[in-house]
Protein backbone atom coordinates (compact mmCIF):
# COMPACT_ATOMS: atom_id res chain seq x y z
CA UNK A 1 0.00 0.00 0.00
CA UNK A 2 1.62 3.26 -1.27
CA UNK A 3 -0.05 6.42 0.48
CA UNK A 4 0.35 10.17 0.08
CA UNK A 5 -0.86 12.56 2.91
CA UNK A 6 -1.12 16.25 2.62
CA UNK A 7 -0.23 18.02 4.88
CA UNK A 8 -0.67 21.76 5.41
CA UNK A 9 1.65 24.17 7.74
CA UNK A 10 -1.59 26.60 9.87
CA UNK A 11 -1.34 28.65 12.76
CA UNK A 12 -1.89 27.08 15.69
CA UNK A 13 -5.66 26.90 16.70
CA UNK A 14 -4.72 29.37 19.48
CA UNK A 15 -3.35 31.96 17.44
CA UNK A 16 -4.92 35.71 17.11
CA UNK A 17 -5.22 36.61 13.48
CA UNK A 18 -3.68 40.10 12.44
CA UNK A 19 -2.74 41.17 9.60
CA UNK A 20 0.06 44.10 8.05
CA UNK A 21 1.05 45.99 4.95
CA UNK A 22 -2.59 47.47 4.74
CA UNK A 23 -4.27 44.10 5.39
CA UNK A 24 -2.69 42.50 2.50
CA UNK A 25 -0.87 39.91 4.37
CA UNK A 26 -1.11 37.68 7.45
CA UNK A 27 0.66 38.58 10.41
CA UNK A 28 3.16 35.74 11.43
CA UNK A 29 4.85 37.54 14.25
CA UNK A 30 4.68 35.47 17.11
CA UNK A 31 2.16 32.86 15.92
CA UNK A 32 3.14 28.98 16.23
CA UNK A 33 2.43 27.21 13.18
CA UNK A 34 1.84 23.20 13.39
CA UNK A 35 0.33 20.68 10.99
CA UNK A 36 -3.12 21.04 10.03
CA UNK A 37 -4.92 19.48 12.89
CA UNK A 38 -7.21 17.05 10.13
CA UNK A 39 -4.07 16.83 7.89
CA UNK A 40 -2.61 15.13 11.11
CA UNK A 41 -5.41 12.52 11.15
CA UNK A 42 -5.03 12.14 7.98
CA UNK A 43 -1.37 10.88 8.36
CA UNK A 44 -2.24 9.07 11.66
CA UNK A 45 -4.79 6.87 9.86
CA UNK A 46 -2.00 6.38 6.81
CA UNK A 47 -0.05 4.96 9.16
CA UNK A 48 -2.51 2.50 11.32
CA UNK A 49 -3.38 1.17 7.53
CA UNK A 50 0.18 0.40 6.55
CA UNK A 51 1.29 -0.72 9.63
CA UNK A 52 -1.85 -3.20 9.36
CA UNK A 53 -0.96 -4.26 5.63
CA UNK A 54 2.50 -2.84 4.82
CA UNK A 55 3.64 -0.03 2.48
CA UNK A 56 4.96 3.68 2.71
CA UNK A 57 3.37 6.98 3.97
CA UNK A 58 4.99 9.85 1.78
CA UNK A 59 3.68 13.21 2.85
CA UNK A 60 3.63 15.91 0.66
CA UNK A 61 3.40 20.14 1.52
CA UNK A 62 3.09 23.10 -0.92
CA UNK A 63 5.14 25.83 1.24
CA UNK A 64 8.62 27.73 1.61
CA UNK A 65 11.00 26.28 3.85
CA UNK A 66 9.80 28.07 6.72
CA UNK A 67 7.37 24.78 6.73
CA UNK A 68 9.81 22.37 7.29
CA UNK A 69 9.63 21.99 11.30
CA UNK A 70 5.81 20.72 10.33
CA UNK A 71 6.88 18.63 7.55
CA UNK A 72 9.72 16.92 10.31
CA UNK A 73 7.00 16.18 12.61
CA UNK A 74 4.93 14.56 10.44
CA UNK A 75 8.19 12.61 9.64
CA UNK A 76 8.21 11.87 13.71
CA UNK A 77 5.16 10.98 13.70
CA UNK A 78 5.79 7.94 11.47
CA UNK A 79 5.96 9.27 7.54
CA UNK A 80 8.27 7.60 5.44
CA UNK A 81 9.68 10.12 3.22
CA UNK A 82 8.28 13.88 2.44
CA UNK A 83 7.80 16.35 -0.24
CA UNK A 84 8.07 19.95 -0.16
CA UNK A 85 6.99 22.21 -3.35
CA UNK A 86 8.74 25.15 -3.03
CA UNK A 87 5.48 27.69 -3.92
CA UNK A 88 3.67 29.90 -1.22
CA UNK A 89 0.12 28.05 -0.97
CA UNK A 90 -1.92 31.12 -2.18
CA UNK A 91 -5.17 28.64 -3.41
CA UNK A 92 -6.60 25.65 -3.29
CA UNK A 93 -6.54 24.86 -7.25
CA UNK A 94 -2.90 26.03 -7.10
CA UNK A 95 -2.06 23.26 -4.42
CA UNK A 96 -3.97 20.75 -6.14
CA UNK A 97 -2.29 21.52 -9.36
CA UNK A 98 0.76 20.76 -7.83
CA UNK A 99 0.33 17.52 -5.65
CA UNK A 100 -1.53 16.32 -8.83
CA UNK A 101 1.73 16.76 -10.82
CA UNK A 102 3.86 15.26 -8.64
CA UNK A 103 1.35 12.26 -7.73
CA UNK A 104 1.26 11.26 -11.62
CA UNK A 105 2.70 8.34 -12.53
CA UNK A 106 4.04 8.11 -8.41
CA UNK A 107 1.42 4.89 -8.21
CA UNK A 108 -0.56 6.21 -5.34
CA UNK A 109 -3.10 3.46 -4.31
CA UNK A 110 -4.60 6.26 -1.56
CA UNK A 111 -4.18 10.00 -1.08
CA UNK A 112 -5.20 11.30 2.23
CA UNK A 113 -6.05 15.16 2.77
CA UNK A 114 -7.67 17.28 5.90
CA UNK A 115 -11.01 18.22 5.01
CA UNK A 116 -10.09 21.76 4.81
CA UNK A 117 -7.42 23.68 6.11
CA UNK A 118 -8.02 25.65 9.37
CA UNK A 119 -6.30 28.63 8.03
CA UNK A 120 -8.22 29.38 4.75
CA UNK A 121 -11.01 26.80 4.83
CA UNK A 122 -11.32 26.08 1.12
CA UNK A 123 -11.89 22.02 1.73
CA UNK A 124 -11.60 21.78 -2.47
CA UNK A 125 -7.69 20.41 -2.40
CA UNK A 126 -9.40 16.44 -2.80
CA UNK A 127 -11.81 17.44 -5.08
CA UNK A 128 -9.45 19.81 -7.40
CA UNK A 129 -7.05 16.78 -6.75
CA UNK A 130 -9.09 14.13 -8.21
CA UNK A 131 -10.30 15.07 -10.96
CA UNK A 132 -7.11 15.98 -11.70
CA UNK A 133 -6.02 12.99 -11.85
CA UNK A 134 -8.91 10.91 -12.75
CA UNK A 135 -9.75 9.22 -9.08
CA UNK A 136 -12.85 9.70 -7.26
CA UNK A 137 -12.57 11.58 -4.69
CA UNK A 138 -14.47 11.00 -0.94
CA UNK A 139 -15.04 13.99 1.28
CA UNK A 140 -15.33 14.01 4.79
CA UNK A 141 -14.26 10.32 5.74
CA UNK A 142 -14.93 9.33 9.50
CA UNK A 143 -13.69 6.05 9.00
CA UNK A 144 -11.94 3.69 6.41
CA UNK A 145 -11.28 -0.13 6.04
CA UNK A 146 -9.68 -1.50 3.03
CA UNK A 147 -9.70 -5.18 1.65
CA UNK A 148 -7.71 -6.10 -1.42
CA UNK A 149 -8.42 -2.92 -3.84
CA UNK A 150 -11.74 -1.70 -2.10
CA UNK A 151 -12.04 1.10 0.29
CA UNK A 152 -15.29 1.03 2.44
CA UNK A 153 -15.56 4.80 4.08
CA UNK A 154 -18.21 6.33 6.12
CA UNK A 155 -18.46 9.98 5.48
CA UNK A 156 -20.53 12.91 6.77
CA UNK A 157 -23.30 14.27 4.21
CA UNK A 158 -26.12 16.75 5.03
CA UNK A 159 -27.96 15.88 8.00
CA UNK A 160 -26.71 12.60 8.37
CA UNK A 161 -23.96 9.84 7.39
CA UNK A 162 -23.42 7.37 4.88
CA UNK A 163 -21.73 4.39 3.79
CA UNK A 164 -19.60 3.80 0.61
CA UNK A 165 -17.20 1.65 -1.34
CA UNK A 166 -15.05 2.82 -4.00
CA UNK A 167 -12.05 0.78 -5.67
CA UNK A 168 -8.45 2.07 -5.82
CA UNK A 169 -6.92 4.30 -6.28
CA UNK A 170 -8.90 7.25 -4.99
CA UNK A 171 -8.26 10.53 -3.04
CA UNK A 172 -10.28 11.12 0.60
CA UNK A 173 -10.22 13.71 3.16
CA UNK A 174 -10.33 13.15 7.05
CA UNK A 175 -13.28 14.57 8.98
CA UNK A 176 -12.66 14.54 12.88
CA UNK A 177 -13.70 11.32 13.84
CA UNK A 178 -11.30 9.50 11.40
CA UNK A 179 -8.87 8.64 14.84
CA UNK A 180 -6.82 10.40 17.16
CA UNK A 181 -4.05 12.10 16.30
CA UNK A 182 -0.55 10.83 17.64
CA UNK A 183 2.14 12.57 19.34
CA UNK A 184 5.66 11.63 17.98
CA UNK A 185 7.97 10.28 20.45
CA UNK A 186 11.79 10.51 20.98
CA UNK A 187 12.93 7.95 18.42
CA UNK A 188 10.55 9.41 16.07
CA UNK A 189 12.16 12.07 16.05
CA UNK A 190 15.62 11.44 16.18
CA UNK A 191 14.65 8.82 13.64
CA UNK A 192 12.94 12.49 11.18
CA UNK A 193 16.09 13.84 11.67
CA UNK A 194 17.63 11.50 8.90
CA UNK A 195 14.41 10.92 6.76
CA UNK A 196 13.81 12.13 3.47
CA UNK A 197 13.07 15.28 2.34
CA UNK A 198 13.06 16.04 -1.15
CA UNK A 199 12.10 19.40 -2.11
CA UNK A 200 10.95 20.07 -5.67
CA UNK A 201 9.85 23.53 -7.72
CA UNK A 202 6.53 24.46 -8.64
CA UNK A 203 5.04 23.31 -12.18
CA UNK A 204 1.91 24.38 -13.57
CA UNK A 205 -0.11 27.37 -15.52
CA UNK A 206 -1.05 30.66 -13.97
CA UNK A 207 -2.80 31.28 -10.69
CA UNK A 208 -6.27 31.82 -11.53
CA UNK A 209 -7.21 33.61 -7.92
CA UNK A 210 -5.61 35.75 -5.33
CA UNK A 211 -6.60 36.97 -2.08
CA UNK A 212 -6.00 41.05 -2.58
CA UNK A 213 -7.09 41.69 1.23
CA UNK A 214 -8.17 40.84 4.63
CA UNK A 215 -10.30 42.03 6.88
CA UNK A 216 -11.35 40.92 10.79
CA UNK A 217 -15.05 41.16 12.09
CA UNK A 218 -16.05 43.65 13.62
CA UNK A 219 -15.89 43.94 17.16
CA UNK A 220 -19.46 43.66 19.43
CA UNK A 221 -20.50 47.09 21.05
CA UNK A 222 -20.62 45.39 24.26
CA UNK A 223 -22.58 43.13 26.24
CA UNK A 224 -26.14 43.76 27.59
CA UNK A 225 -26.81 42.12 31.23
CA UNK A 226 -29.83 40.54 32.02
CA UNK A 227 -30.03 39.67 35.72
CA UNK A 228 -30.12 36.17 36.70
CA UNK A 229 -33.58 36.45 38.53
CA UNK A 230 -35.22 38.06 35.57
CA UNK A 231 -33.77 35.39 32.96
CA UNK A 232 -37.17 35.24 31.58
CA UNK A 233 -37.35 38.49 30.27
CA UNK A 234 -34.62 37.07 27.75
CA UNK A 235 -37.22 35.72 25.49
CA UNK A 236 -39.28 38.71 25.81
CA UNK A 237 -36.37 40.98 24.40
CA UNK A 238 -35.16 38.72 21.18
CA UNK A 239 -39.00 38.70 20.99
CA UNK A 240 -40.28 41.63 20.91
CA UNK A 241 -37.23 43.96 20.82
CA UNK A 242 -34.95 42.76 18.20
CA UNK A 243 -37.64 40.44 16.36
CA UNK A 244 -35.20 37.53 16.12
CA UNK A 245 -37.36 34.47 17.35
CA UNK B 1 -23.40 36.81 -18.02
CA UNK B 2 -24.96 33.62 -17.50
CA UNK B 3 -25.36 32.34 -14.57
CA UNK B 4 -25.29 28.50 -14.02
CA UNK B 5 -26.84 27.57 -10.17
CA UNK B 6 -26.83 23.92 -8.76
CA UNK B 7 -30.11 23.26 -7.45
CA UNK B 8 -29.29 20.98 -4.31
CA UNK B 9 -32.19 18.78 -3.62
CA UNK B 10 -32.67 15.79 -1.52
CA UNK B 11 -35.14 13.26 -1.81
CA UNK B 12 -37.08 15.72 -4.62
CA UNK B 13 -37.37 18.77 -2.45
CA UNK B 14 -34.93 21.48 -2.22
CA UNK B 15 -33.59 22.96 0.89
CA UNK B 16 -33.50 26.17 1.82
CA UNK B 17 -29.82 26.93 0.73
CA UNK B 18 -31.02 26.20 -2.38
CA UNK B 19 -32.99 28.69 -2.69
CA UNK B 20 -30.36 31.71 -1.37
CA UNK B 21 -28.01 30.25 -4.06
CA UNK B 22 -31.02 30.98 -6.82
CA UNK B 23 -31.63 34.29 -5.32
CA UNK B 24 -27.86 34.63 -5.74
CA UNK B 25 -27.02 33.79 -8.57
CA UNK B 26 -29.90 35.57 -10.35
CA UNK B 27 -29.07 38.21 -8.72
CA UNK B 28 -25.50 37.99 -10.58
CA UNK B 29 -27.39 37.66 -13.75
CA UNK B 30 -29.81 40.89 -14.05
CA UNK B 31 -27.02 42.85 -13.06
CA UNK B 32 -24.98 41.84 -15.38
CA UNK B 33 -27.54 41.18 -18.34
CA UNK B 34 -27.21 37.71 -18.37
CA UNK B 35 -29.98 34.21 -17.89
CA UNK B 36 -30.49 32.83 -13.93
CA UNK B 37 -30.40 28.69 -15.23
CA UNK B 38 -30.84 26.37 -12.56
CA UNK B 39 -29.62 22.65 -13.08
CA UNK B 40 -31.35 19.70 -10.80
CA UNK B 41 -30.16 16.19 -11.57
CA UNK B 42 -32.33 13.26 -10.28
CA UNK B 43 -35.97 13.13 -9.67
CA UNK B 44 -38.01 15.82 -8.88
CA UNK B 45 -41.36 16.39 -9.99
CA UNK B 46 -42.68 19.40 -12.21
CA UNK B 47 -44.18 20.86 -9.11
CA UNK B 48 -41.17 20.93 -7.17
CA UNK B 49 -39.09 22.11 -9.51
CA UNK B 50 -41.37 25.50 -10.91
CA UNK B 51 -40.35 26.79 -7.12
CA UNK B 52 -37.35 27.61 -8.85
CA UNK B 53 -38.98 30.07 -11.01
CA UNK B 54 -40.42 32.18 -8.14
CA UNK B 55 -36.67 33.27 -6.93
CA UNK B 56 -35.70 34.18 -10.11
CA UNK B 57 -34.67 30.91 -12.51
CA UNK B 58 -35.35 31.28 -16.26
CA UNK B 59 -34.76 28.13 -17.42
CA UNK B 60 -35.34 24.91 -15.26
CA UNK B 61 -32.63 22.28 -17.02
CA UNK B 62 -33.90 19.02 -15.14
CA UNK B 63 -31.43 15.89 -15.70
CA UNK B 64 -33.59 12.80 -14.66
CA UNK B 65 -31.87 9.93 -14.86
CA UNK B 66 -32.51 7.21 -12.77
CA UNK B 67 -28.74 6.35 -11.52
CA UNK B 68 -28.75 10.11 -10.61
CA UNK B 69 -31.44 9.66 -7.81
CA UNK B 70 -27.66 8.77 -5.95
CA UNK B 71 -25.62 11.66 -4.83
CA UNK B 72 -22.28 10.02 -6.77
CA UNK B 73 -19.80 13.57 -7.05
CA UNK B 74 -17.60 12.26 -9.97
CA UNK B 75 -20.83 11.70 -12.05
CA UNK B 76 -22.70 14.72 -10.94
CA UNK B 77 -19.88 17.20 -10.98
CA UNK B 78 -19.67 15.78 -15.02
CA UNK B 79 -23.20 16.48 -16.06
CA UNK B 80 -22.89 19.99 -14.00
CA UNK B 81 -20.09 20.97 -15.56
CA UNK B 82 -21.32 20.06 -19.50
CA UNK B 83 -24.28 22.11 -18.36
CA UNK B 84 -22.14 25.03 -17.76
CA UNK B 85 -20.11 24.73 -21.20
CA UNK B 86 -23.42 23.95 -22.66
CA UNK B 87 -25.40 26.98 -21.23
CA UNK B 88 -22.15 28.93 -21.93
CA UNK B 89 -22.06 30.04 -17.85
CA UNK B 90 -19.70 32.50 -16.61
CA UNK B 91 -20.29 31.36 -12.99
CA UNK B 92 -21.32 28.45 -11.40
CA UNK B 93 -23.01 29.17 -8.30
CA UNK B 94 -23.27 26.02 -5.85
CA UNK B 95 -24.52 25.80 -2.07
CA UNK B 96 -21.31 25.12 0.31
CA UNK B 97 -22.79 22.14 1.90
CA UNK B 98 -21.10 18.50 2.20
CA UNK B 99 -22.65 17.93 -1.28
CA UNK B 100 -21.87 21.16 -2.83
CA UNK B 101 -18.44 21.06 -1.47
CA UNK B 102 -18.15 17.73 -2.81
CA UNK B 103 -18.90 18.57 -6.43
CA UNK B 104 -17.31 22.32 -6.44
CA UNK B 105 -13.31 21.56 -6.67
CA UNK B 106 -14.17 18.68 -9.63
CA UNK B 107 -16.57 21.58 -11.61
CA UNK B 108 -13.61 23.87 -11.17
CA UNK B 109 -11.01 21.56 -12.34
CA UNK B 110 -13.67 20.43 -15.29
CA UNK B 111 -14.06 23.52 -16.34
CA UNK B 112 -10.28 25.34 -15.83
CA UNK B 113 -11.99 27.63 -13.26
CA UNK B 114 -10.70 29.83 -10.12
CA UNK B 115 -12.72 28.95 -6.95
CA UNK B 116 -13.74 30.36 -4.13
CA UNK B 117 -15.63 28.79 -1.40
CA UNK B 118 -17.31 29.70 1.68
CA UNK B 119 -18.48 33.19 -0.11
CA UNK B 120 -20.28 35.75 1.59
CA UNK B 121 -20.66 38.72 -0.26
CA UNK B 122 -21.91 39.36 -3.88
CA UNK B 123 -19.00 39.78 -6.66
CA UNK B 124 -17.63 43.23 -6.82
CA UNK B 125 -17.21 43.43 -10.65
CA UNK B 126 -16.16 46.87 -10.75
CA UNK B 127 -12.29 45.98 -11.14
CA UNK B 128 -12.47 42.58 -11.98
CA UNK B 129 -14.42 39.69 -10.14
CA UNK B 130 -14.05 39.99 -6.44
CA UNK B 131 -16.01 38.14 -3.53
CA UNK B 132 -15.71 37.83 0.03
CA UNK B 133 -14.58 34.54 1.91
CA UNK B 134 -14.50 33.37 5.49
CA UNK B 135 -11.13 32.33 6.27
CA UNK B 136 -8.86 31.14 9.54
CA UNK B 137 -12.12 29.52 10.29
CA UNK B 138 -13.98 32.04 11.09
CA UNK B 139 -11.73 34.66 13.00
CA UNK B 140 -11.39 36.96 9.48
CA UNK B 141 -12.47 37.28 6.06
CA UNK B 142 -10.45 37.24 2.70
CA UNK B 143 -10.98 39.49 -0.73
CA UNK B 144 -10.02 37.21 -3.34
CA UNK B 145 -9.88 38.37 -6.94
CA UNK B 146 -10.66 35.44 -9.40
CA UNK B 147 -9.10 35.86 -12.90
CA UNK B 148 -10.28 33.05 -14.93
CA UNK B 149 -12.92 33.47 -17.30
CA UNK B 150 -15.30 30.79 -15.82
CA UNK B 151 -15.96 31.01 -11.76
CA UNK B 152 -16.89 28.78 -9.42
CA UNK B 153 -18.96 30.11 -6.57
CA UNK B 154 -19.51 28.01 -3.25
CA UNK B 155 -21.52 30.21 -1.63
CA UNK B 156 -22.28 29.78 3.10
CA UNK B 157 -25.46 28.95 3.41
CA UNK B 158 -27.58 31.30 5.96
CA UNK B 159 -26.00 34.13 4.30
CA UNK B 160 -28.15 35.68 1.52
CA UNK B 161 -31.80 36.37 1.80
CA UNK B 162 -34.31 33.88 -0.37
CA UNK B 163 -36.04 36.91 -2.89
CA UNK B 164 -39.16 36.55 -5.00
CA UNK B 165 -38.72 37.30 -8.32
CA UNK B 166 -41.43 35.22 -10.07
CA UNK B 167 -40.82 34.18 -13.78
CA UNK B 168 -42.29 31.46 -15.49
CA UNK B 169 -41.50 28.15 -15.31
CA UNK B 170 -39.36 27.16 -18.28
CA UNK B 171 -38.29 23.57 -17.34
CA UNK B 172 -36.06 21.56 -20.08
CA UNK B 173 -35.79 18.48 -19.81
CA UNK B 174 -32.22 17.00 -20.18
CA UNK B 175 -30.48 13.36 -20.79
CA UNK B 176 -27.17 13.27 -19.40
CA UNK B 177 -24.01 11.42 -21.04
CA UNK B 178 -22.88 9.10 -17.78
CA UNK B 179 -22.34 5.77 -18.21
CA UNK B 180 -21.34 3.12 -15.27
CA UNK B 181 -17.88 4.00 -14.97
CA UNK B 182 -18.94 7.17 -14.04
CA UNK B 183 -20.22 6.00 -10.77
CA UNK B 184 -16.98 4.90 -8.91
CA UNK B 185 -18.76 4.69 -5.38
CA UNK B 186 -21.31 2.53 -4.34
CA UNK B 187 -23.71 4.10 -1.37
CA UNK B 188 -23.80 0.79 0.58
CA UNK B 189 -25.81 2.46 3.49
CA UNK B 190 -27.34 6.00 3.73
CA UNK B 191 -28.34 7.49 7.08
CA UNK B 192 -30.38 10.69 7.54
CA UNK B 193 -31.75 11.91 10.75
CA UNK B 194 -35.04 13.51 9.15
CA UNK B 195 -36.69 15.97 10.68
CA UNK B 196 -34.36 17.81 12.60
CA UNK B 197 -32.40 21.22 11.41
CA UNK B 198 -29.06 20.89 9.58
CA UNK B 199 -27.00 22.84 12.19
CA UNK B 200 -25.20 24.70 9.16
CA UNK B 201 -29.07 25.90 7.94
CA UNK B 202 -30.57 26.81 11.17
CA UNK B 203 -31.73 30.17 11.94
CA UNK B 204 -31.47 29.20 15.66
CA UNK B 205 -28.73 27.53 17.53
CA UNK B 206 -28.54 26.28 21.23
CA UNK B 207 -25.71 25.11 21.99
CA UNK B 208 -24.08 23.40 25.10
CA UNK B 209 -21.00 23.61 27.31
CA UNK B 210 -19.09 21.79 30.28
CA UNK B 211 -21.05 23.97 32.05
CA UNK B 212 -23.85 21.77 32.45
CA UNK B 213 -21.92 18.81 33.84
CA UNK B 214 -22.83 16.57 32.19
CA UNK B 215 -25.08 14.51 29.18
CA UNK B 216 -27.47 13.72 31.17
CA UNK B 217 -28.65 17.60 31.05
CA UNK B 218 -28.92 18.26 28.23
CA UNK B 219 -32.78 18.10 28.18
CA UNK B 220 -32.14 22.18 29.41
CA UNK B 221 -30.43 22.18 25.86
CA UNK B 222 -33.15 19.99 23.71
CA UNK B 223 -36.43 21.45 25.45
CA UNK B 224 -35.28 24.94 24.71
CA UNK B 225 -34.01 24.50 20.82
CA UNK B 226 -37.46 22.62 20.56
CA UNK B 227 -39.55 25.37 21.82
CA UNK B 228 -37.28 27.65 19.72
CA UNK B 229 -37.64 25.25 16.77
CA UNK B 230 -33.66 25.24 17.01
CA UNK B 231 -30.70 23.33 15.97
CA UNK B 232 -28.73 22.09 18.86
CA UNK B 233 -24.57 22.15 19.30
CA UNK B 234 -21.90 21.67 21.40
CA UNK B 235 -18.42 22.86 22.73
CA UNK B 236 -15.26 20.99 21.54
CA UNK B 237 -14.87 19.92 25.10
CA UNK B 238 -18.19 18.35 24.94
CA UNK B 239 -17.78 16.00 22.05
CA UNK B 240 -14.54 14.95 23.28
CA UNK B 241 -15.83 13.51 26.25
CA UNK B 242 -18.64 11.95 23.68
CA UNK B 243 -21.65 13.67 25.67
CA UNK B 244 -22.81 14.52 22.48
CA UNK B 245 -22.20 13.47 18.64
CA UNK B 246 -18.72 15.18 17.09
CA UNK B 247 -21.58 16.10 14.48
CA UNK B 248 -22.65 18.78 17.28
CA UNK B 249 -19.47 20.57 17.44
CA UNK B 250 -19.05 24.24 16.53
CA UNK B 251 -16.10 26.12 16.37
CA UNK B 252 -12.50 26.13 14.55
CA UNK B 253 -12.22 22.44 14.22
CA UNK B 254 -16.01 21.42 13.95
CA UNK B 255 -18.48 23.33 12.44
CA UNK B 256 -18.91 26.95 11.53
CA UNK B 257 -22.20 28.78 11.85
CA UNK B 258 -23.75 31.87 10.97
CA UNK B 259 -27.39 31.51 12.66
CA UNK B 260 -29.28 34.72 13.39
CA UNK B 261 -29.29 33.77 17.36
CA UNK B 262 -27.21 31.41 18.86
CA UNK B 263 -27.19 30.59 22.81
CA UNK B 264 -24.30 29.33 24.51
CA UNK B 265 -25.72 27.87 27.63
CA UNK B 266 -21.84 27.13 30.15
CA UNK B 267 -19.70 27.64 27.27
CA UNK B 268 -16.43 29.49 27.94
CA UNK B 269 -15.79 31.35 24.80
CA UNK B 270 -12.09 30.23 24.07
CA UNK B 271 -10.89 31.85 20.76
CA UNK B 272 -11.38 28.52 18.88
CA UNK B 273 -15.10 27.70 19.95
CA UNK B 274 -15.45 31.81 19.03
CA UNK B 275 -14.27 31.39 15.69
CA UNK B 276 -16.67 28.48 14.70
CA UNK B 277 -19.83 30.94 15.59
CA UNK B 278 -18.47 34.55 15.78
CA UNK B 279 -20.68 35.47 12.69
CA UNK B 280 -23.99 34.73 14.00
CA UNK B 281 -26.14 37.90 14.02
CA UNK B 282 -26.95 37.98 17.60
CA UNK B 283 -25.42 36.17 20.19
CA UNK B 284 -26.49 35.05 23.94
CA UNK B 285 -24.35 33.51 26.57
CA UNK B 286 -25.64 32.33 30.10
CA UNK B 287 -22.63 31.42 32.12
CA UNK B 288 -22.09 31.76 35.90
CA UNK B 289 -18.52 33.16 35.74
CA UNK B 290 -18.88 36.66 35.30
CA UNK B 291 -15.45 36.25 33.41
CA UNK B 292 -16.09 34.17 31.02
CA UNK B 293 -14.38 34.97 27.42
CA UNK B 294 -17.65 34.86 26.02
CA UNK B 295 -19.62 37.75 27.42
CA UNK B 296 -17.03 39.85 25.53
CA UNK B 297 -18.43 38.38 22.13
CA UNK B 298 -21.58 38.14 23.24
CA UNK B 299 -24.89 40.93 22.51
CA UNK B 300 -26.92 39.55 25.65
CA UNK B 301 -25.63 38.07 28.67
CA UNK B 302 -26.49 36.52 31.81
CA UNK B 303 -24.31 35.49 34.71
CA UNK B 304 -25.69 32.73 36.58
CA UNK B 305 -25.96 29.03 37.26
CA UNK B 306 -27.59 27.26 33.90
CA UNK B 307 -29.69 24.95 36.27
CA UNK B 308 -31.27 27.82 37.69
CA UNK B 309 -31.38 30.04 34.56
CA UNK B 310 -32.71 27.67 32.02
CA UNK B 311 -35.67 26.42 33.50
CA UNK B 312 -36.99 30.49 33.26
CA UNK B 313 -36.15 30.58 30.03
CA UNK B 314 -37.54 27.65 28.98
CA UNK B 315 -40.87 28.02 29.71
CA UNK B 316 -41.06 31.72 28.78
CA UNK B 317 -39.88 30.19 25.54
CA UNK B 318 -42.32 27.74 25.83
CA UNK B 319 -44.98 30.55 26.47
CA UNK B 320 -44.03 32.50 23.52
CA UNK B 321 -46.32 29.99 20.92
CA UNK B 322 -49.23 29.59 23.29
Amino acid sequence: MKILVCLSNVPDTTSKITFTDNNTKFNTAGVQFIINPYDELALTKALEITEKQGGSVTTITVGLAETEPSIRKGLAIGATDAVRVNAEATDAYFVAEQIAAYAKGEGFDLILTGREGIDYNSGQVAGILGEMLGLPSVNVITSIEIENDVATMERDIDGGREKVSCKLPLVASAQKELTEPRIPNMRGIMAARSKPLKVVEATGSEKNSATVAFDLPPAKSGVKLIAPEDAASLIGILHNDIKII
Amino acid sequence: MNVLIFAEQIDGHFKKSTFEAITYGNDIAKTTAGQTIAAVLGKVDNAHLSELANYGADKIIHVNNDKLNAFVPEAYAKVVAEIASKENASVMVISNTYTGKSIAGRVAAKLKAGIASGVISAPDTALGFKVRRGVFSGKAFADVNITSSIKVLAITPNTFDIKQDAKAANITEMTADVSDSDFVTNIIELNRVTGKIPLTEAEVVVSGGRGLKGPENWHLIEDLATALGAATACSKPVSDMHWRPHSEHVGQTGITIKPNLYIAVGISGAIQHLAGVSSSKVIVAINKDPEAPFFKAADYGIVGDAFEVMPKIIEAAKALHH
